[in-house]
């Protein structure tokens, strides 16, 4: 056997962390504030353990190991240190260490990166605006340097939605009519994963979005390329797909930076094709899940806006895949 | 005994059971004793619980499996949604009030509630709303915004009648929970048994009396709130809307501010059941009486300055998140003291194996570690990784299975015994528990690391590979597990027992009064006679209390007049006041349960005329109702009650319970309306531009409203104190005037925004809503000025008995104050901000 596990205390942490790793999870840690909330989470969870023990025990002994009576004075001291003294003392550490922590979540950035987020049934409109005052649209993907914080502004288009990326920090809802603000800080670069946490109407479940933590240098270099125009098509395959897609009037809703292509209701495409995934983090990005989503739109996210292209036939939309995929 | 006094007792028992005998064949249903109509909402609740157990278990089998298509989303979605709110509004909160109405008057030694057929027309509205509300989802039409239902998703993007469905039908429904707790309350304050001073009361009572209280602070918001949403839906009133200067957060304020007093709704009679039953089988009084209900009274007021920890993700400042982080910390230490107490009690005694004991103790280990997951989600930072997760979802099932189920199933194994006087299996009651208690583990303690690993609550489904999987497989079956003791238990309960032997009066020798009972429980009279309490365990510690019950020594051990009667005693120290004559079987409350439910439900597919058909019909039958069935003149002022005391048989004003009822319905109803208060000063909190300038309405209107409001209150008052000096004439013409004074002061209020488009913006739209309400109370006071008016001219109303203009009254005092509130609001801050 490779692995020996030496006690049943180390198989049980064992377990405990394998239970708690993920690209979505708020204990397999990336950013400042997801680091200082799962310390919170692993001392409150080691004292939320002994008292339980020390509890159970309790009634375990009361009713079971020594069932028979005690004195008056014994269960008026254990109902005054257990029920009053000792909960007053640990809850107000607690409660100290917790209102202490508050101001340093919420501590604001230095503003030389700002990322506005709109939440929409069911996907992310981004906004990227650098100290220079330049701004940038992109949609369902959220890439940031290492190291750096970064300020993200919330809103919301109709429902209420929340922006969360376990690892990385808390969640801030996202509320018609107001303006929120969250403040991200990475520590370690890698693949991460954010998702919608207020339920928000049909299709909740599929509002999820990649979240990719660069170097510096790799962001800024990604960044500057966001701004460029679309990638014109180069072969026959895809010029016949970028025909289709004007003609098919996905320009109306979609943005393709570059083309006559300008509508604002659905996400801006100009980069699609070098985005991790399809649909608001659902689909992976290739050809197939591009023909899929365009032809079983409602039934990949029911309730879409977007109408599905089911009439296109199977050459047309790997044609439309072809174009959009090659949107680097 | 003598021969003769063995005579005495036969005709005394035989005139009783004429009295209190149920109705038999069809007319059943017509019965309104707190014993049928308690058991038959008990009933009620637990099918709904069923379903909603089933719904569950739909939910569980479609997250089985990354990406399963077993339920479409829509379908999810509906499931979820009526799963939580069935849970919540059809079983958690119901089930206690149907067994108070069941048990507490037993446990008071009272021989019914004072107001009987409010209680079956509470049970009737709750199982029309119900059956309404669940049986949506088989036409596919079933709310689906989440139990707490937040717009703008639900008033502008959700199609269906969803929405109005879960407004219309748990708003039918919350009224019903409102009645029965006044009538709870009334119960607790005024139908003790003599000598049982309000520091005697079993603690069950006291936590009812808690409970009640905190239902009349806070359902009523909520109804307030659907009133703004169902105007929003209806009628496009834009109370959430923003782009209209709404604002989507005041619901869930006006949500919350219901909602986490509700989570202690649920958990506090939970802990009263265990506060009875711990006593009885550690064998040994409780250990801290009064700590225990200063706890039960701290943790309901407390419980109403927590709200906001549900909401510290919407962006609030620092310091409110400091502020209710603090105080959901600080409602820890009462709940602690509740549990020490237990905990102190078992080890002070000497504790029985029993099944109600190991439901107990299973609660116990399951409900602190919510309680510790909970200290966890109060602390504001946790809680912006625990929100809106599944670690949330862990805690709140460890929260209301182990601080409420398990101790229902405790109680239903303890208090078995009263209904048929047989006892459950313990075989099948341990088995049950086992499954229970292993299931529910199985099933919920992963979620605390399916949430911290991501999965956010209220998804259909969820992709492979980011370790929801295997934790999500693990909590379906144990799903399973929990539902199959679940049936296992249900079975236990209603199993044949024809040839099963009955078992021993006060099976487990517990010490209070409900323990009465008789077996086999033939006498539907409740007590054979009303006695004298002197100690909190009156079983243990009055020796030949049950001997002289039964015999019939002490107070109305005969029923003279083959009338139902109960004794009425004073507030805190039980002294006896009234014999009061209550009321008998009747169909009127099934009459009016259905046209006030047809108003809801007619409303609810916009059938207008329907509505108002089924309106006008409720108020007839409830008028009906009134006139045939309360303040009814004895046949004679005085009665002897037994013990050589003489009893009236009528008494108005505070002593009597119709003046309490009136009271205690009125503070809820005033709750209502200080949320609609509330509603309007957060849009000014939100907004600089409100109340915007010189939107009027003029002060004109609003002014001459005030004045013959304020006429018409006088007069009623006037009118009071001119029918007890007997000068009719003065009575007539002042309650005549009354009545024009305040149908102009009416018309005033609905003039005064006349020239306001509440589609338009918020601030028209609140002005509207606040001066309809005050106009519809004093339209009420309107109906009840013309009631006493013609219960004077039919003689039913005198010098004497004058219950009905004292209650108008009191009624009035609230309809003015309202009235004067909503004058001094819309008028007058305009012109102060």
């Amino acid at each position: 056997m490779a692995l020996r596990i030496a006690s049943p205390t180390g198989a049980v942490l064992v377990v405990l962390v394998a239970a708690c790793d993920g690209p979505q999870s708020a204990l397999d840690v990336a950013g400042d504030g997801a680091t200082r909330i799962a310390d919170l989470f692993w001392g409150m969870a080691a004292g939320a353990a002994v008292i339980w023990i020390g509890v159970v025990g309790l009634a375990v002994y009361a009713t079971r190991v020594r069932p028979g009576e005690h004195s008056g004075r014994t269960a008026k001291l254990l109902l005054i240190g257990g029920g009053v003294v000792f909960p007053t003392i640990v809850l107000t550490g607690l409660l100290s260490y917790g209102l202490l922590l508050i101001p340093e979540l919420r501590e604001p950035s230095d503003g030389r990166l700002i990322v506005s987020v709109t939440g929409e049934q069911w996907w992310w409109r981004v906004r990227y605006e650098t100290a220079d005052g330049r701004t940038v649209e992109l949609a369902n993907e959220l890439r940031l340097p290492v190291g750096e914080a970064v300020e993200v502004r919330l809103e919301s288009r109709d429902v209420i939605h929340a922006f969360w990326v376990p690892s990385l920090a808390g969640k801030i809802d996202m509320v018609p009519g107001r303006v929120t603000r969250l403040s991200l800080k990475p520590t370690r670069t890698g693949e991460f994963r954010g998702a919608c946490a207020e339920y928000c109407g049909e299709s909740h479940a599929l509002m999820a979005f990649p979240v990719a933590v660069m170097e510096p240098a790799a962001f800024a270099a990604w960044l500057e390329d966001q701004h460029a125009l679309a990638a014109p098509p180069s072969t026959p395959e895809t010029e016949r797909g970028a025909r289709l897609f004007m003609a098919m009037g996905c320009g109306s809703c979609h943005a393709v930076r570059g083309t006559a292509a300008a509508g604002t209701i659905g996400p801006d495409l100009t980069h699609i094709g070098g985005r991790a995934s399809l649909g608001a983090g659902i689909l992976v990005n290739d050809v197939d899940a591009f023909a899929r989503w365009i032809a079983e739109t409602d039934h990949v996210k029911p309730g879409v806006r977007m109408p599905a292209f089911g009439m296109l036939a199977e050459s047309d939309l790997r044609a439309l895949g072809q174009y959009l995929e090659s949107l680097q | 005994m003598s021969a003769e006094d063995e005579a005495i007792r036969r005709d005394q028992e035989e005139r009783l059971l004429q009295a209190w005998k149920t109705p038999t064949g069809w007319r059943y249903w017509s019965e309104v004793n707190n014993t049928q109509v308690g058991l038959w909402y008990m009933a009620a609740a637990f099918s709904f619980f069923l379903f909603a157990g089933v719904l569950a278990l739909l939910i569980r089998v479609q997250l089985a499996f990354p990406d399963n298509d077993f339920l479409s989303a829509d379908k999810y979605n509906q499931v979820f949604t009526l799963h939580g709110s069935v849970m919540m509004f059809l079983f958690a909160v119901p089930i206690f009030e149907a067994f108070s109405i069941y048990v507490l008057p037993q446990m008071l030694g009272s021989r019914d509630l004072p107001f009987p057929r409010l209680s079956a027309y509470g049970f009737w509205c709750f199982v029309i709303g119900g059956v309404f509300v669940c049986g949506s989802i088989f036409f596919d039409a079933a709310p689906k915004g989440g139990w707490f239902m937040y717009p703008p998703l639900t008033t502008r993007f959700q199609e269906g009648l969803g929405a109005d469905i879960w407004l219309l039908g748990l708003s039918f429904i919350e009224v019903a929970s409102i009645a029965a707790a006044v009538e709870l309350i009334v119960g607790i304050l005024k139908c003790r048994p003599p000598g049982m001073r309000i520091n005697l009361m079993p603690l069950y009572a006291w936590y009812v009396l808690v409970v009640g209280a905190m239902i009349l602070f806070a359902f009523p918001p909520l109804i307030a709130g659907d009133l703004l949403f169902e105007l929003e839906r209806m009628l496009d009133w834009p109370f959430f809307d923003p782009s209209r200067g709404g604002d989507p957060i005041l619901w869930q304020h006006l949500f919350w501010i219901f909602g986490h007093p509700e989570v202690y709704i649920i958990f506090l009679p939970s802990v009263a059941l265990v506060a009875m039953m711990v006593p009885t089988l550690a064998r040994t009084p409780i250990v801290g009486y009064s700590w225990i209900v200063l706890a039960a009274v701290g943790t309901g007021f407390l419980s109403f300055g927590l709200w906001v920890h549900h909401m510290f993700t919407t962006g609030l400042p620092g310091i409110s998140l400091g502020f209710f982080s603090a105080a959901s910390v600080a409602v820890a230490i009462p709940t602690g003291v509740q549990i020490f107490c237990f905990l102190a009690t078992l080890v002070a005694g000497r504790v029985a194996r029993t099944v109600p004991m190991l439901f107990v103790s299973g609660a116990l280990a399951i409900f602190v570690l919510g309680g510790l997951t909970g200290v966890m989600v109060a602390i504001a930072p946790f809680d912006f990784q625990a929100h809106d997760t599944y670690f949330v979802v862990a805690h709140l099932h460890y929260v209301l299975i182990g601080g409420m189920l398990f101790p229902v199933f405790a109680g239903i194994a303890y208090f078995y015994p009263l209904v048929g006087g047989k006892m459950l299996s313990p075989r099948l009651g341990r088995i049950a528990f086992w499954l229970m208690f292993v299931g529910f583990n199985v099933a919920f303690l992963p979620m605390h690391f399916t949430g911290l690993r991501g999965m956010p609550r209220r998804v259909f489904t969820y992709p492979e590979g980011l370790g929801f999987d295997g934790l999500n497989l693990i909590s379906t079956v144990g799903a399973f597990i929990l539902a199959a003791g679940v049936l296992v238990f249900a079975w236990d309960v209603v199993r044949p027992k024809g040839r099963q032997p009955y078992g021993p009066r006060n099976p487990w020798n517990a010490g209070t009064l409900e323990w009465l009972a008789e077996v086999p429980p033939d006498k539907p009279w409740g007590v054979r006679s009303v006695p004298v309490i002197e100690s909190r365990y009156p079983l243990w510690e009055q020796p030949d209390l049950v001997r002289n019950v039964d015999a019939g020594r002490y107070y109305i051990p005969d029923a003279e007049e083959r009338k139902r009667e109960t004794l009425v005693t004073s507030v805190l120290d039980a002294e006896p006041e009234e014999c009061l004559r209550l009321p008998g079987p009747t169909y009127l409350t099934i009459a009016a349960a259905a046209s006030t439910g047809g108003v809801f439900i007619f409303s609810t597919f916009h059938w207008w005329w329907a509505a108002a058909v089924s309106g006008l019909l409720g108020l007839a039958t409830i008028l009906v109702w009134l006139w045939t069935g309360t303040a009814l003149v004895p046949e004679k002022p005085w009665k002897d009650v037994g013990m050589e005391l003489e009893l009236p048989l009528y008494r108005s004003g505070p002593e009597s319970v119709g003046w309490w009822a009136m009271f205690i319905t009125m503070l809820g109803d005033s709750t209502a309306f200080a949320s609609l208060v509330f509603g309007y000063f957060f849009y000014w909190t939100v907004h600089d531009d409100f109340p915007p300038e010189g939107a009027g309405p003029d002060l004109a209107w609003p002014a001459v409203a005030a004045v013959c409001i304020l006429g018409s209150w006088l007069l009623t008052l006037g009118a009071r104190s001119w029918n007890r000096e007997g000068r009719g004439t003065a009575f007539t013409v002042a309650l005549g005037v009354a009545v024009v004074l305040a149908v102009a002061g009416a018309a005033a209020l609905l003039i005064a925004p006349a020239g306001l488009d509440p589609t338009s913006h918020v601030y028209p739209a609140i002005v509207w809503v606040l001066m309809i309400w005050a106009a519809l109370h004093v339209g009420l006071g309107v109906v009840m000025q013309g009631y006493v008016l013609a219960r004077r001219w039919a003689g039913r109303l005198t010098a004497e008995y004058d219950i009905d203009i004292r209650n108008v009254a009191l009624y009035w005092h609230f309809a003015a104050a309202t009235a004067g509130v909503t004058v001094a609001v819309v008028a007058g801050f305009p012109l102060v901000g």
